[in-house]
């Protein structure tokens, strides 16, 4: 399934951006580094973790393109790489736009089945069974 | 009905192959679990305007299947099946469901409606057999989903409406 609006992100990419976000410790990572660029050790201040043990964090984050960690100075800080949050989260946005059209479309034939049946009398004498039952609800 | 209360909740788990949809419909949960079930009533509303449902099949018994088929614009068709587990109208459905460009991703489908006031809100839980699976149902979701102007849609709706 080929489109002129085909996703920017591959499947492989998006593999390695959901296993990275599937654990707590990296996803709060990923909220301090929200909020500005962190330290190794900053990052591992929160958590009762080794020093390695972070370091292997980050390296799933680095891989997974959600963080870059700066080469030139000692402290090598790292940075949240909004990039491709958001293609993950464009990602989400358009499977709802699937079903939000979806949605909408049901919206209007709900609508009508209460509303104003068409010429479709199947639907009309099951629609009255249900119009019924509701007044029955509402009158409790 | 205030659009907020029409409002689609999306949650994808990053840590489960799950995708959990919940909306809410100004209707009884009877009416809503027949669009769900009856072919002539799912080919008016299952999937974006710009793709045609070309054969909707449904034998509405456990056990039985159901299957679907939409065509795009360009004439490409895609088709989805699958098979009812459970059946309890108008509570609850469960039924696998497979996206026949991936034959072996079958997924497993869980309807659930609650009725108050008159209005249901429908609960769709997708749970797939691995990630990966989960993640080309999304994006085949993103890519049929794009092919339209959204905007312009939003214009139309009001009209078409009326004109109903």
């Amino acid at each position: 399934m080929t489109t002129a609006a085909a996703p920017r992100i591959s499947a492989d990419d998006l593999d390695a951006t959901f296993a990275a976000l599937a654990d707590r410790t990296r996803r709060a990572m990923i909220a301090k580094l929200a909020r500005g660029e962190a330290t190794v050790l900053e990052l591992g201040e929160p958590h009762d973790m080794s020093q390695p043990a972070i370091s292997k964090h980050l390296k799933v984050l680095e891989r997974a393109g959600l963080i870059t960690r700066s080469r030139d100075a000692q402290r090598r800080p790292c940075r949240l790489e909004p990039r491709r949050l958001k293609l993950v989260a464009d990602w989400v946005l358009s499977y709802r736009e699937f079903w939000e059209q979806s949605y909408s479309r049901l919206d209007e034939v709900l609508q009508e089945l209460q509303g104003q049946p068409k010429e479709k009398t199947k639907e009309k004498s099951h629609v009255t069974v249900i119009k019924k039952a509701r007044s029955h609800r509402r009158s409790r | 009905m205030s659009p907020s209360s029409k409002k689609l909740e999306v949650i994808a788990d990053p840590a489960k192959p799950t995708i959990v949809t919940r909306r809410t419909f100004d209707a009884p949960r009877t009416l809503v679990f027949d669009a769900w079930t009856k072919p002539e009533l799912m080919k008016r509303w299952l999937g974006p305007r710009a793709l045609e449902m070309v054969l909707c099949e449904v034998d509405l018994r456990v056990g039985g299947g159901y299957r679907y088929v939409h065509r795009a614009p360009d004439g490409q068709e895609f088709g989805f099946h699958g098979t009812y587990r459970e059946i309890a109208r108008p509570d609850r459905l469960v039924s696998t469901f497979v996206f026949e460009l991936f034959p072996d991703a079958e997924a497993v489908d869980t309807l659930e409606l609650e009725e108050r006031d008159g209005k249901t809100t429908v609960t769709t839980t997708t749970v797939h057999t691995t990630m990966q699976a989960r993640d080309g149902h999304l994006a085949a979701g993103m890519e049929l989903g794009m092919e339209e102007g959204y905007a312009r849609l939003d214009e139309l709706l009001p009209q078409m409406k009326r004109a109903a």
